[in-house]
């Protein structure tokens, strides 16, 4: 999923990264070894990575892949179509879609204040912004939790008004919007800092106000970054178990959520079907991120 | 630059809201972990974590730990070393299959596992005729969390290792150094930091990671229960000052981690 998209910066990446090297390899050409430069250790270093890789990750996905046709295509079908399934796939995706969209200004606004502001205690809250990433997801569903309780600091005021966060749908979009946070302002603030202020500069030289250099200069530079954060922080939204499962209160139908089924039907020995749940996340995040990727790129050339 | 009054004000009012976003949506949950761990003063919360069982959860995500960040950091640093060193076919597609497990749900993460070495998975039976235990076990807490730490130290080393080059270790080649010692005495001085950096991230993740070991742990007291899973448990139980004294513990974790990064930071000058 966030492979997915992560490909595309990646790709790009290496293409700029390829073409230093080769230019040093073709001045000695010739001998075997500078076939691939002066340096050692090509084939232990691919060895150790590929066995790495094949051991812990390729082989255990590889099973995630496989197994869910053990069902048979109707029985995996019979699986996933179960009501209680299709709600809690239905509340992990939209819940993370609307969870990153509701983020989405605020990590604007942070990325903007940490690149644009200079101010005492900035790099406090700078650090701040990780909070989410280095933060323990059974601690953040605890603390979020006792803050958003009826009796909580903040569940309390909230009750008064008649908003019920803990205990339902509302609580689960808010522990994702918590986790999906960093992604965004972490992805925008590069970006950001690299935009040439002279744009900005000559559309106010030429009379733009402040509200359309905003809308006009900077949003359309920002969009691709922008974009690239609502898929990280929606990828991570949708996966995410810890941070949700103590607010949410479970509730099949209402506020479970899909990794939450694919525990329960662990817990019943139902492998296949534990592993049908995972790979129709895996699918449909990777649908997701291909839209939003394709999404990027229809906004590129502008 | 022009109207100065407005945009002064305008900068005031958009520090403002960041701080208060901050403040409010990120600060305020860490301190009401440690107001539900105090709740009752010091002496309960420490005896929480003096529990026979609290202990023997610190000791088993010590173990996990120890075992897990060795083991990706040496795999982070041959990913980067022949990512960063070589070109060759598949290069972007195993950088790609690096970061793959970042985007799979901690869930997943341990299903996976089940799905191979549990009763009913493919190697399940094999394993059981010789009494061998990897799900409901350390070996499994251990592969769960490999799976879901496996990204951090390679992630944080190929963009430097790319910036850097390989000029540095081509001249200690051509004056006829051996790979290891132009590995030891090149290479490795100029990551030091980010590899640091890379290894804490790891080593945070591996400590806090939840989801995976909790479908890989089957739940034992005092045998296959890490500190999250321990928190769960005591939750679950109604013993909120126990669970939020080990859950204050972890996010003790987090803060060393972030501040640790931080300086790390100022140090590689942004690697």
């Amino acid at each position: 999923m966030m492979a997915a998209c992560s490909t595309a910066f990646t790709s790009r990446a290496a293409d700029a990264m390829a073409a230093p090297p080769s230019a040093a390899l073709r001045t000695r050409p010739g001998s075997l070894a500078s076939r691939r430069g002066p340096l050692p250790g090509f084939g232990l270093s691919l060895g150790v990575a590929l066995f790495w890789l094949s051991a812990l990750v390729l082989i255990p996905l590889g099973a995630l892949l496989l197994r869910p046709w053990e069902l048979g295509v109707s029985g995996l079908w019979r699986s996933l179509s179960e009501p209680r399934v299709l709600a809690a796939l239905r509340l992990s995706f939209l819940g993370a879609l609307t969870a990153s969209a509701v983020t989405l200004p605020f990590g604007l606004l942070l990325a903007w204040v940490l690149v644009r502001d200079r101010f005492p205690g900035r790099r406090l809250l700078d650090a701040m912004v990780d909070l989410p990433f280095a933060l323990p997801t059974a601690v953040a569903g605890l603390a979020l939790t006792a803050l958003y309780a009826p009796n909580g600091w903040l569940g309390a005021p909230l009750a008064a008004l008649g908003v019920k966060v803990a205990y339902t749908p509302l609580g689960v979009i808010l522990a994702m919007a918590f986790v999906g946070l960093p992604f965004i302002v972490r992805t925008v603030e590069p970006v950001l800092r690299d935009l040439p202020r002279e744009a900005e500069e000559a559309a106010a030289t030429l009379g733009a106000s402040r509200p359309q250099i905003l809308w006009r200069v900077v949003l359309p530079a920002l969009a691709p970054a922008l974009l690239a954060g609502f898929a990280m922080a929606s990828a991570r939204a949708i996966g995410e178990y810890g941070s949700v499962i103590f607010i949410a209160g479970n509730m099949p139908m209402v506020s479970e959520i899909a990794p939450l089924v694919i525990v329960t039907r662990l817990e019943q020995f139902d492998y296949a079907g534990a592993a049908a749940v995972g790979l129709a996340m895996l699918a449909l995040s990777f649908l997701l991120l291909l839209a939003l990727n394709l999404a990027t790129r229809f906004w590129r050339p502008v | 630059m022009h109207g100065g009054r407005s945009s002064l004000a305008g900068t005031l009012l958009l520090r403002g809201l960041a701080v208060l976003v901050l403040v409010l949506f990120l600060g305020l949950p860490l301190l009401a972990v440690l107001a539900e761990a105090l709740r009752r003063g010091a002496g309960p919360a420490l005896a929480a974590l003096a529990d026979p069982d609290a202990l023997a959860s610190i000791r088993l995500t010590l173990l996990v730990a120890a075992i897990t960040v060795p083991v990706n950091t040496v795999g982070g640093l041959a990913a980067a070393w022949c990512i960063t060193r070589f070109r060759f076919p598949g290069r972007a597609l195993l950088l790609a299959l690096i970061e793959l497990p970042f985007s799979v749900s901690p869930v997943i993460s341990g299903l996976v596992w089940v799905l191979l070495f549990g009763s009913a998975g493919w190697f399940g039976p094999w394993l059981e005729e010789r009494g061998l235990q990897i799900v409901f076990a350390l070996p499994g807490l251990v592969l769960a969390t490999l799976f879901v730490t496996f990204p951090f130290v390679a992630r944080t080393l190929i963009p430097l290792m790319q910036e850097q080059g390989a000029t540095a270790e081509e001249a200690a080649a051509t004056l006829g150094a051996s790979g290891w010692q132009s590995f030891f005495r090149v290479t490795l001085p100029q990551i030091r930091w980010a590899l640091l950096s890379g290894v804490l991230l790891c080593n945070a993740r591996a400590m806090g990671e939840f989801g995976a070991v909790s479908v890989v742990s089957g739940h034992i007291r005092g045998e296959t229960n890490t500190m999250p899973l321990h928190i769960e448990i005591l939750y679950n139980e109604y013993q909120f000052v126990g669970a939020f004294a080990v859950a204050a513990l972890l996010a003790l974790l987090a803060l060393v981690t972030l501040a640790a990064k931080m300086v790390l930071e100022r140090r590689g000058g942004g690697a």
